[in-house]
């Protein structure tokens, strides 16, 4: 169990570093929409829409970092399993 | 044709050209728009609204005769992160709910300049936000453009009226946290208007 909690803290960190990434590496806030312009001919003026867009940003690096930080933290409750010694027994 | 009858006939065309138009700025194609921005440590906040109304009558012999009143719902305000968007129309600062409307009403129009279909003035106004109206004056640029509004709206006839505007306003002007978050959220508030108003003609 300890050793799952720190493999999956370690997986945690690593996917979410490696969606910031994939997406652009957004160094703001996370987004949900980013602006769309659209020129309307006639009377010259960009016209701005909102297209649904995951783009996390660094509260979500933060967010999984801390998830990971707890789910590490987590596997120090749990005992190492002990080893058993097969030579002393068979004495 | 004698001079005697046409300096009349010129006379009663220019006043029909003439004529003071009100152009209604509700876009039925929702392009009309107000870009709003400040500055805060982590990144620059950068938003839009669309819920633009209001009327300006123009009279493109007479600028100096404008009038009007653009609203903007401030619902319509949004920026890309959902908690901001929910921050900004909360209690805690623009507070929607209470003060529905921001607008700009006309006073006065100086410095008028007009080049072609384009006229430039500083015009007076009130401005209302948050529950706070104060007098400001902003530099506009009108763009006229005659028998447009078929080109932009099918089968419907008419002129056009753009009207830009880029102005500075400061947040602590409309107690919106006055004295609060200065080191989090800039002050000052950079505001673009572009919008476009149609007056029907028959």
């Amino acid at each position: 169990m300890k050793r799952a909690l720190r493999i999956i803290a370690l997986l945690v960190v690593l996917v979410a570093v490696a969606v910031w990434l994939a997406t652009g590496a957004n160094r703001g806030w996370t987004k949900t929409s980013v602006p769309v312009k659209t020129l309307d001919e006639v009377t010259g003026i960009e016209g701005i829409s909102y297209q649904k867009k995951f783009l996390p940003g660094v509260d979500f690096l933060g967010a999984a970092f801390g998830g990971s930080t707890l789910l590490a933290g987590a596997s120090l409750f749990f005992r190492k399993p002990q080893k058993i010694n097969r030579s002393q027994n068979n004495q | 044709m004698k001079l005697t009858h046409i300096i009349p006939l010129l006379t009663v065309a220019t006043a029909v050209y003439a004529a003071p138009q009100s152009f209604d700025f509700k876009d039925p194609k929702g392009v009309n728009n107000a870009v709003f921005k400040l500055d805060a440590p982590l990144e620059s906040i950068n938003g839009s609204a669309s819920g633009i109304s209001g009327t300006v009558t123009f009279d493109v012999e007479n600028p100096a005769a404008t009038s009007g009143k653009i609203v903007v719902a401030a619902d319509s305000l949004t920026v890309p992160n959902p908690m901001q968007k929910e921050h900004l129309h909360s209690a805690n600062w623009l507070d929607v709910a209470k003060y529905p409307e921001i607008s700009f009403g006309t006073k006065t129009l100086a410095n008028i300049k007009t080049d072609g279909n384009v006229t430039t003035a500083d015009v007076t106004g009130t401005f209302s936000l948050h529950g706070v109206a104060k007098e400001i004056t902003v530099p506009v640029k009108f763009t006229y453009l005659k028998d447009k509004l078929g080109s932009r709206v099918p089968n419907m006839k008419g002129d056009l009226l753009v009207i830009r505007a880029n102005f500075v306003i400061n947040r602590e002007d409309f107690n919106i946290n006055k004295g609060q978050y200065e080191d989090k959220v800039s002050t000052t508030i950079d505001l673009s208007l572009s919008i476009a108003g149609a007056a029907i003609t028959k």
